[in-house]
């Protein structure tokens, strides 16, 4: 798998992000400034880390979706190849139109770091193939701004269409407004676009990829990937 | 010229922020408050252009970025 994670400036994630890619395709990712035109050719997945873009002014993402390089994620996304947004990257997605959308400041207003419990809705994904439907996942949160809201109609046809990947819950995989802690609508903490190829999360899935880090459901993830681009090979 | 862009977030979506100002200006005891809403205020130098020129561009800069319209209106106002 030949990934490339692009790098704004307040962007802080994406060395755990380079780190996880490399530890977990064997293959080190290019690192692709905001400035730059360009994927590096031949790239299968464009990631998109987390951190503080510009610093959050104006909108969380607001400004790096307009960026240059994202004339080329959105192309590479038009294609049918992948794009993954983890948090701030989430926000970005939405704000540059490749997912429908907005994350709204946390509900209880408090910046919320520490791990939360996620329900895969689906395995049939290439983000989730390597999880089974219902498996119930431990990953890190760290934002400010992760509460999902759209209009009900796009949250019918994102309900409709299966594009809810994963959704905030208890230990056990219940629903339960206790555990969605930044006030999602349908404790939304990651959707895909209407082609399933671009996927955005505010959970930090490259956060928990060792055993050093005390836990491994991250792995899943990107494993998942690494073996459907290889199918698909 | 001189113009003003003022984003506001449309009617039915939450704004906790606006809340917890509401929540300070009751502690403050100011009295006779229903409900605050936050918005954004961009105050706009215009270099060259007539009016209807300046508002077609500013309506653009609105739509393109000063605004996400999934969640916020917004007005332009070209100032005397």
């Amino acid at each position: 798998m030949k990934s490339a994670v692009v790098v704004f400036p307040g962007i802080n994630r994406e060395r755990d992000m380079a780190r996880a890619l490399k530890l977990i395709s064997g293959r080190e990712p290019s690192m692709v400034w905001h400035a730059d035109t360009a994927l590096p050719p031949a790239t299968d997945l464009v990631v998109i880390p987390g951190g503080f873009s510009y610093g959050d002014y104006l909108r969380c993402g607001a400004i790096a979706a307009r960026a240059p390089i994202m004339d080329a994620v959105r192309a590479h996304a038009a294609g049918g190849a992948l794009v993954l947004g983890v948090c701030n990257g989430f926000q970005i997605l939405c704000e540059a139109g490749l997912l429908p959308g907005v994350l709204m400041r946390n509900q209880a207003l408090k910046f919320i770091s520490r791990d939360l419990f996620l329900r895969v809705e689906r395995s049939d994904s290439p983000f989730t193939r390597g999880y089974n439907a219902g498996q119930v996942i431990r990953v890190p949160v760290a934002h400010g701004e992760g509460n999902y809201v759209a209009d009900a109609e796009t949250l019918a046809r994102l309900e409709d269409d299966g594009r809810v990947l994963f959704r905030y819950a208890a230990p056990d995989g219940s629903l339960d407004p206790a555990w969605n802690l930044n006030g999602a609508s349908n404790a939304i903490a990651g959707i895909v676009n209407a082609g399933g190829n671009v996927l955005g999360m505010m959970p930090h899935p490259e956060n928990h990829v060792e055993p050093e880090m005390g836990c491994t459901d991250g792995r899943g993830l990107f494993a998942g990937l690494v073996e459907a681009l290889d199918r698909a090979a | 010229m001189k113009a003003r862009v003022t984003v506001t977030l449309k009617s039915g979506i939450l704004d906790p922020q606006g809340k917890a100002i509401e929540g300070a200006l009751r502690l403050l005891g100011i009295e006779g408050i229903a409900s605050v809403r936050q918005g954004k205020v961009f105050d706009i130098e215009i270099a060259d252009g007539d009016r209807a020129g300046v508002e077609t561009a500013l309506k653009k800069a609105a739509e393109k970025l000063l605004a996400n319209t999934v969640i916020e209106n917004y007005r332009v106002e070209v100032l005397p």
